[in-house]
């Protein structure tokens, strides 16, 4: 058994400046993160708006950036996903994992957001054979090639933006007739040749033997099947917050998100959370990063009481 | 015990992964992919662990275009493991190193 003052699941932006603060504060602490630390920013490409880099930086090494601050100042990363949270009777919490089971006196969720998947035939099968949901690894492999992208918010036009770097056609299929994306996405795309909309588009299977071939569509006004030829489909269709752990132990908002204070306490002593899992996030770098300090600096309080 | 992954190109396929006495693992990377730089190391472990039960390569698909489009891999970091010259499993994106031992005993037992 693990002994730790707070335990903070999940390594992302929100988890890695939570532990910044808290190990800087010289408490014991433990970080859990099951799949790579920096979660959604480590693999955009590039980071436009968070404060100080003017020139934007790349997600990867603004999250390897953080992860290896908070490892200066002592955090230690478990390289685990935590697959049971409960309160025990003293008001210290059990946190564990596959391989690791940790008493913490505080912890903090930061286990964030999954993009969604389409639930489409043809999507599991093809899923790393031309079906991928982070178009900065995968673009290269779609040189010259058509690809598409569905969803019509940020993410979409970001990576869809990226895309057009390598492939030959970007077509952007979207349910809707407009778009949710910021304004400066939205300028890029519709100036970029390579870039193509299909509105008022639904897809309803992901065609292909080994690798994806072409993507079957139906348009939502007059109920038109058609297909489009692709070597790729990348899906940005919305988020699902990560909140099994959460479930029975703090009230959920109706979308699942942790209902929280201004200084991201939940109804129990102790246990916090903070960033996209969190009700009303801006579901944004800096702001998931702004909750895991506001977090630590109130579980630090709350240690001290 | 170092680490032991080799670099492996595709004029070395044959020899070295489909006629090894040895399974293999491959980690097929490229230096643009982020979550590549991620799994290095873990593949690094697991090379001393499984020393002299496995072999252990990484490709670089920008520079090697064969072996990656034989295998149809569109997605990186993919790491596959061979047996017999057989591809006996497929790991792609990122998972915890103790996802990877139970996909490697698997695929070697």
């Amino acid at each position: 058994m693990e002994e730790c003052d707070i335990a903070i699941v999940g390594g992302g932006g929100a988890g890695l400046t939570a532990a910044i603060y808290a190990a800087r504060a010289r408490r014991i602490t433990l970080v859990f993160e099951g799949r790579m630390t920096g979660g959604q920013i480590a693999t955009t490409d590039v980071v436009e708006n968070y404060p100080g880099f003017p020139e934007g930086i790349n997600g990867f090494d603004l999250a390897h950036a953080m992860l290896v601050q908070a490892e200066r100042f002592g955090a230690r990363v478990i390289y685990e996903g935590v697959t049971k949270l409960a309160r025990n009777s003293d008001g210290t919490f059990l946190v564990a994992s596959d391989g690791t089971e940790a008493r913490a006196r505080a912890v903090i969720v930061t286990a964030g957001a999954d993009y969604d998947k389409l639930g489409v035939p043809g999507e599991a099968e093809l899923t790393g054979r031309g079906v991928s949901w982070c178009a900065t690894c995968d673009a290269a492999f779609f040189k010259d090639q058509d690809v598409a992208v569905v969803g019509g918010g940020d993410a979409a036009l970001d990576e869809g933006l990226f895309l057009t770097r390598y492939a030959r056609t970007v077509t952007l299929i979207h349910r809707r007739d407009s778009l949710r994306a910021s304004r400066i996405l939205q300028e890029r795309a519709r100036a970029n040749a390579k870039f193509r909309f299909r509105f008022n588009s639904v897809v309803e299977r992901i065609i292909g033997d080994d690798t994806v071939t072409a993507v079957a569509l139906r348009d939502t006004t007059n109920g038109e099947a058609s297909q489009l030829a692709v070597s790729g489909l990348f899906i940005f269709i919305g988020q699902t917050p990560n909140n099994p752990l959460l479930r029975g132990l703090v009230p959920l908002d109706p979308g699942g998100h942790a209902l929280v204070d201004l200084q991201m306490r939940t109804g129990v002593p102790g246990l916090f959370v903070a960033g996209d899992l969190r009700t009303q996030a801006a579901r944004q770098l800096v702001a998931a990063c702004g909750d895991g300090a506001t977090a630590a600096i109130a579980a630090e309080h709350y240690l001290s009481e | 015990m170092a680490d032991s992954v080799r670099e492996l190109t595709d004029g070395m396929f044959e020899s070295d992964v489909v006629k090894s006495d040895l399974p293999v693992l491959v980690d097929f990377w490229a230096p643009w992919c982020g979550p590549c730089r991620m799994v290095a190391p873990i593949v690094g472990e697991l090379s001393e662990e499984y020393a002299g039960k496995l072999n252990f390569f990484k490709m670089n698909t920008d520079e090697n275009p064969q072996v990656p489009t034989k295998f149809g891999i569109r997605s990186i970091p993919t790491l596959m493991i061979f047996k017999g010259g057989e591809l006996k499993g497929t790991i792609v994106g990122f998972r915890p190193k103790s996802d990877l031992k139970k996909r490697i005993e698997e695929a070697i037992a």
